[in-house]
C-alpha cells in the first residue's frame, strides 16, 4: 500500500518538512495535520499536499526543490521522491530508503546514520557532510548518486559509502575521518583535504595534493567487494574497473597519513 | 536387506552435536583457492587428534563468492563454538593470510559468531585498516604481495558430526572401489563433509584402548587381520578389506542425505556389506537408521 502526498503548488517561501517521513507519516492519524515551516510561519501538511492511500511506502509528487529535510531523520520504510528535493534530503537518516528520482540539493544524506539514499540525477554540496559544530559527518549507510554531486562531498565522514556515477567537485572527502568516497566520474582538486583516515577511488586521473605519498600499483581486494555493491545498488561498473590496478597515495601528511586515495591506473 | 547385490545391516549410525562455520576463500586462479583451502583443511580428519575435523565442501565459481573470484568453500567442526573461533583464528591466519592472493570470507549466516578478522587483524601492527560495508566489517591487513583481506566474523552453527558408513569389500580393491563412489556421491551434498583423506578412512576406531592415554585405537572387530585373533568378529568370511567413511554437517538432514546417497553408490559400486558405525546409542542424540536410507 503506498501513502501519495502531492504538492499542490511551489511554496513561495522555503518549506520545512521533517514530518515527510515514512515511520512519522506510517504513525500519523491525520497526515494532514502534520506540521511544517513555511519560511518562519507554522503551517500543516494538508496546507501545500493533497494526501491520498496509507502504509510507509510513501511517494512524493511535484515539484519539491523548495521542501527542505525531506526523508530527514526516517529510520524505516520507503520514501520516493518523484522528482527534485530541497536541502537536506535524508539528512540523519538511520534506516529505510530514500529515492529522490530528480536532483538534490545541498546538504543531501549530511550526518546519515544508516539506510540508503538513492539520487537519480545529481546532488549539492556537503552531500553526506558534517553539520558545523559537528564532530562528524555521515557514520553509516550509503549514498548514491547517478550524476555529480557538488564540492565538499563527504566532509567529515567516519563511516559509510559515498558513491557517485559523475565528477565530485571540489575537496571531496575533506577533513573526512574514515568511510569510503567513490567516484566514478573523477575528483575535483584537493580532494582529501586533511583527511585522517578512510578511501576515496576514483576512475579519473588525477593529481593528488602534494601532501600525499605515493605507494604503489596494485589491485585492492576490498575494493572487488565495493564495486560489486555499487552494480547491486544500481550503478553501472563494469567488470574491467574490478579486476583493475589502481595507484595507491597515502595522505593528507599533515595528518595522521592513514587515509588513502586509490587511482584508476591509466 | 540387500540393495544391488550387497547386504545392508540393520542397524544406525550415531550421531552427535558438534559446533561448525563454513568459510568462503578466494583467491586469482581456482588453483590458488584449492590451495589455500586444502592448507586449511590439512591435519584435521579427527577431533580426537586434531582439534578440529575440517575439509573442502566444494568448489565455487565467481559468481559464487563476495568478491567475484573463483573459490572455494571449507567446512570446519570443533567441540565447542569457542573451540571453533580458535581453530579458524590458527587456520586462517596460518594458511589463508600467507597464501598467495587469498581472502577469506564468512560462509554461512548465524546468530552466533567468532570474532576471526578481529583477532588476525594485530598481524598488521598497527597498519591495518578495516572496511564495513551492508553491516559487516571486512579487516585489510598489509602483507608483502599487498593485502589479506579477512572478515571480522565468522557464523557458527550447532551442527551434526559423526554420521558414517561402513563398507566391506570381498577383497581391497573392490571394498576401496565402493568406498570412492560413495564418498563422490556424497560431495554431491551442500553441507557436508568427509574429512578423512579423500573422504575415506581405512582405520575406524573404538572408543578407548587397553593403553590407558590413549582415547581411541583401532577398531578391532571390523579388522579383517584379527579374525583368526579374537573372540567376536564382525567381518563375514568371504570379506578382505573395510573401509569407513564420516560425515559432517552443518545439519542432520544433509548428513542424512550424505548417507543416503553413500550407501546407494557403494552397494552399486560393488560392495558386499554396508553398515554403520555406532556407540549403542549412548554417545549421540542423532540415530540415522540404514534402513530408513534405502530407496
Amino acid at each position: 500500500m503506498t501513502l501519495t502526498l502531492t504538492l499542490r503548488e511551489q511554496p513561495e517561501a522555503p518549506l520545512e518538512a521533517d514530518v515527510l517521513t515514512p515511520d512519522r507519516l506510517a504513525a500519523a492519524e491525520d497526515v494532514a495535520a502534520l506540521p511544517v515551516w513555511h519560511g518562519n510561519e507554522r503551517a500543516r501538511v494538508g496546507d501545500f499536499f493533497a494526501v491520498s492511500g496509507a502504509g510507509d511506502d510513501v511517494r512524493l509528487e511535484g515539484d519539491l526543490s523548495r521542501v527542505g529535510f525531506v526523508g530527514a531523520g526516517m529510520t524505516a520504510g520507503r520514501l520516493t521522491v518523484a522528482g527534485d528535493v530541497g536541502l537536506h534530503a535524508g539528512a540523519g537518516m538511520r534506516g529505510g530508503e530514500l529515492h529522490v528520482e530528480g536532483d538534490a540539493g545541498d546538504w543531501a544524506g549530511a550526518g546519515m546514520r544508516g539506510g540508503t539514499l538513492v539520487v537519480r540525477g545529481s546532488a549539492g554540496s556537503q552531500l553526506g557532510g558534517v553539520y558545523p559544530g559537528e564532530r562528524a559527518g555521515m557514520r553509516g549507510g550509503e549514498i548514491v548518486v547517478h550524476g555529480d554531486a557538488g564540492p565538499r562531498a563527504g566532509a567529515g565522514v567516519r563511516r559509510g559509502l559515498i558513491a557517485v556515477a559523475g565528477r565530485l567537485g571540489e575537496a571531496a572527502g575533506l577533513r573526512m575521518l574514515a568511510g569510503t568516497i567513490v567516484a566514478l566520474g573523477g575528483l575535483g582538486p584537493r580532494a582529501g583535504a586533511g583527511m585522517r583516515r578512510g578511501s576515496i577511488v576514483t576512475m579519473a586521473p588525477v593529481t593528488p595534493l602534494a601532501t600525499f605519498v605515493f605507494s604503489c600499483i596494485y589491485r585492492p581486494p576490498f575494493l572487488r567487494l565495493y564495486l560489486r555493491r555499487l552494480r547491486a545498488l544500481g550503478l553501472a561498473v563494469s567488470h574491467d574497473l574490478l579486476d583493475a590496478r589502481y595507484e595507491r597515495w597515502c595522505g593528507d601528511g599533515l595528518e595522521l597519513r592513514r587515509g588513502e586515495i586509490l587511482i584508476l591506473e591509466a | 536387506m540387500k540393495l544391488h547385490g550387497a547386504e545392508i545391516a540393520d542397524t544406525f549410525a550415531e550421531a552427535f552435536p558438534m559446533w561448525g562455520s563454513r568459510v568462503l576463500i578466494t583467491a586469482a586462479t581456482p588453483a590458488w583457492a584449492l590451495e589455500a583451502g586444502r592448507s586449511m583443511t590439512g591435519f584435521a580428519t579427527s577431533v580426537i587428534g586434531c582439534k578440529c575435523e575440517a575439509s573442502i565442501e566444494r568448489e565455487l565459481a565467481g559468481d559464487e563468492t563476495p568478491d567475484g573470484r573463483p573459490g572455494v568453500s571449507a567446512l570446519l567442526f570443533a567441540m565447542d563454538r569457542e573451540g571453533v573461533g580458535k581453530r579458524l583464528v590458527e587456520r586462517v591466519g596460518q594458511c589463508v593470510l600467507t597464501s598467495p592472493t587469498a581472502a577469506c570470507f564468512n560462509g554461512v549466516d548465524a546468530e552466533d559468531t567468532v570474532d576471526v578478522g578481529g583477532q588476525l587483524r594485530f598481524f598488521g601492527d598497527g597498519y591495518q585498516a578495516s572496511k564495513v560495508l551492508d553491516g559487516q566489517r571486512f579487516w585489510r591487513v598489509p602483507v608483502m604481495e599487498g593485502e589479506f583481506l579477512v572478515q571480522e566474523r565468522f557464523g557458527v552453527v550447532k551442527g551434526v558430526a559423526g554420521g558414517n558408513i561402513i563398507m566391506l569389500g570381498r577383497d581391497a580393491e573392490s571394498a576401496l572401489q565402493a568406498a570412492e563412489a560413495a564418498a563422490s556421491a556424497m560431495r554431491s551434498v551442500e553441507g557436508v563433509i568427509m574429512p578423512f583423506p579423500g573422504g575415506i578412512a581405512r582405520s575406524g576406531s573404538k572408543v578407548g584402548s587397553r593403553y590407558s592415554a590413549l582415547p581411541a585405537s583401532t577398531n578391532d572387530v571390523l579388522c579383517p587381520t584379527l579374525r583368526g585373533q579374537i573372540e567376536h568378529t564382525d567381518v563375514p568370511s568371504d570379506v578382505e578389506a573395510v573401509f569407513e567413511i564420516v560425515i559432517d554437517g552443518l545439519a542432520l538432514e544433509p548428513v542424512r542425505e550424505a548417507m543416503r546417497r553413500g550407501l546407494v553408490a557403494a552397494a552399486k559400486a560393488g560392495a558386499s556389506h554396508v553398515t554403520a558405525g555406532n556407540y549403542g546409542g549412548k554417545l549421540g542424540p542423532h540415530h540415522i537408521y540404514l534402513r530408513e536410507l534405502m530407496p
